[in-house]
């Protein structure tokens, strides 16, 4: 172990990290985005529009995202559409997490129970008014926990963003393991970088997680456990 | 020329190589998941385990598994078992070794929350017809264990089958592997084959992965009932 060539070479770790950390976030708000509007018209039953969202919801969910990268960032440009590289990270990472957020968002919506509908409509309330006011808030809360799986799921998906030659964390550790042969102090700092990226986001969820548990008091009538 | 691209993906055996290529990524899929289930199986029962450090090591196993990505572990299986162990790994071995670590952990973790959800009074009528816990296990728990570990298990299959097109970054000759060849060799003829190829190998995955997802649907929405 050389601590001088870590401590040399850590510079070029902290740049690929803030890049995987922006090409993250910025992925997984859109993806947040897109799965919440396919949520929505999936379960307001827009006609037409229902079924892209259906297709597209299948079609992401079963292919990896390197086959989507590939396919965004040497297939597209023969056929005349050029992208830059970051520019399909991120499509190809909200292309990916859409489909995941929406069906996060989805079991949120199925868990809240038909009576609370009914209460809505009992109380004369409209179809739109019931979804935005009774059902989306308690849905919300019940999704969160999947909705960070979800997260963490695409943090951790970014590491393939080396095949469309993007300079993050792999690229990073392959290219010094190309030029020094070190490959015990280069794939350690590969493997620090993603604990110090992932870690507190993983706190932090499950944090959320336990604060969440209580909106669904007296909601659910699963009982955990036994 | 733009629009004869397609041609490429069925000039020779070009398709033929396709599927094989595929049929690489799957069997390094199969066999995984295959060790996973055995081995998840026995890392459930050891989760729900009444020792506090057994649930402790089980757990940073899972939490180690949940925080890395499969390629760094991919990486680290690849480049660093040559070093230290002195072993040269082929890419495919190293493949099934870190799909094997990663399932095993989700099977596992699959394994526990079925075990769990099993209703203690599953057990105890079991008992109170005078069973021994052997039986209760294998006749009670079990079965009802299996139906709801389904679909989960599906889900996991198609998640191995997708995290393995990761083994062409470690040099595996696989189905992306088959087609950049391709794309390469009709570079100049049919400049357009990069669009073909790619398109066909996202429809092979999708047409691969749908039907377990479909069928992973189905069995959720039938155990609800």
């Amino acid at each position: 172990m050389d601590i001088e060539f870590i401590r040399e070479n850590i510079p070029f770790y902290v740049e690929a990290a803030f890049l995987t950390a922006r090409l993250a976030l910025i992925g997984i708000l859109l993806s947040a985005g897109i799965g919440f509007v396919c949520c929505i018209i999936r379960e307001l039953r827009i006609p037409v529009l229902r079924q892209i969202t259906a297709v597209y919801i299948e079609l992401s969910r079963n292919t990896p995202l390197l086959v989507q990268l590939f396919f965004l960032y040497f297939g597209l440009p023969r056929i005349g559409i050029v992208l830059s590289s970051e520019a399909c990270a991120i499509i190809g990472l909200a292309f990916l997490g859409g489909s995941y957020m929406a069906e996060a968002f989805r079991s949120g919506l199925e868990a809240v129970p038909q009576i609370q509908t009914e209460a809505g409509m009992s109380l004369g309330m409209k179809r739109m008014q019931i979804f935005f006011h009774i059902i989306l808030p308690q849905a919300v809360a019940t999704s969160v926990p999947v909705f960070c799986a979800n997260v963490i799921f695409l943090i951790k998906e970014t590491s393939v963003f080396s095949a469309v030659a993007l300079t993050d964390l792999v690229f990073v550790a392959k290219d010094l393991i190309g030029i020094s042969y070190r490959t015990d102090e280069a794939l350690l700092m590969l493997v620090a970088a993603y604990l110090l990226l992932l870690l507190p986001v993983s706190v932090l969820c499950s944090f959320i997680e336990r604060r969440v548990r209580y909106a669904e008091f007296g909601n659910t009538g699963i009982v955990s456990g036994n | 020329m733009q629009n004869l691209g397609i041609q490429v993906l069925f000039q020779g055996t070009n398709f033929l190589r396709l599927l094989e290529g595929l049929w690489v990524s799957l069997r390094l899929a199969v066999v995984s998941m295959a060790l996973s289930i055995v081995l998840g199986i026995f890392l459930g029962m050891l989760m729900n385990s009444k020792r506090k450090w057994v649930k402790a090591v089980c757990r940073i196993y899972l939490e180690i598994v949940r925080i890395m990505p499969q390629l760094v572990l991919l990486f680290l299986v690849y480049f660093g078992a040559a070093k230290h162990l002195g072993i040269n790994l082929s890419g495919e071995v190293s493949a099934v070794l870190v799909f094997t670590f990663w399932g095993t952990a989700e099977m596992g973790d699959l394994v526990r929350s079925a075990l769990i959800s099993i209703p203690k009074h599953q057990y105890e009528s079991g008992y109170a017809l005078g069973m021994t816990e052997k039986q209760v296990f294998f006749r009670i728990i079990i079965p009802q264990t299996i139906r709801r570990l389904l679909p989960s298990m599906m889900n996991l299959l198609t998640r191995m089958i997708k995290t393995t097109s990761l083994v062409v970054l470690i040099g595996v000759v696989e189905v992306v592997k088959v087609g950049k060849q391709m794309i390469d060799a009709s570079r100049f003829t049919t400049p357009s084959a990069a669009f073909w190829v790619y398109g066909m190998i996202f429809l092979l995955y999708f047409a691969v992965c749908f039907p377990f997802s479909r069928a992973a649907a189905v069995l959720e929405r039938k155990l609800r009932d």
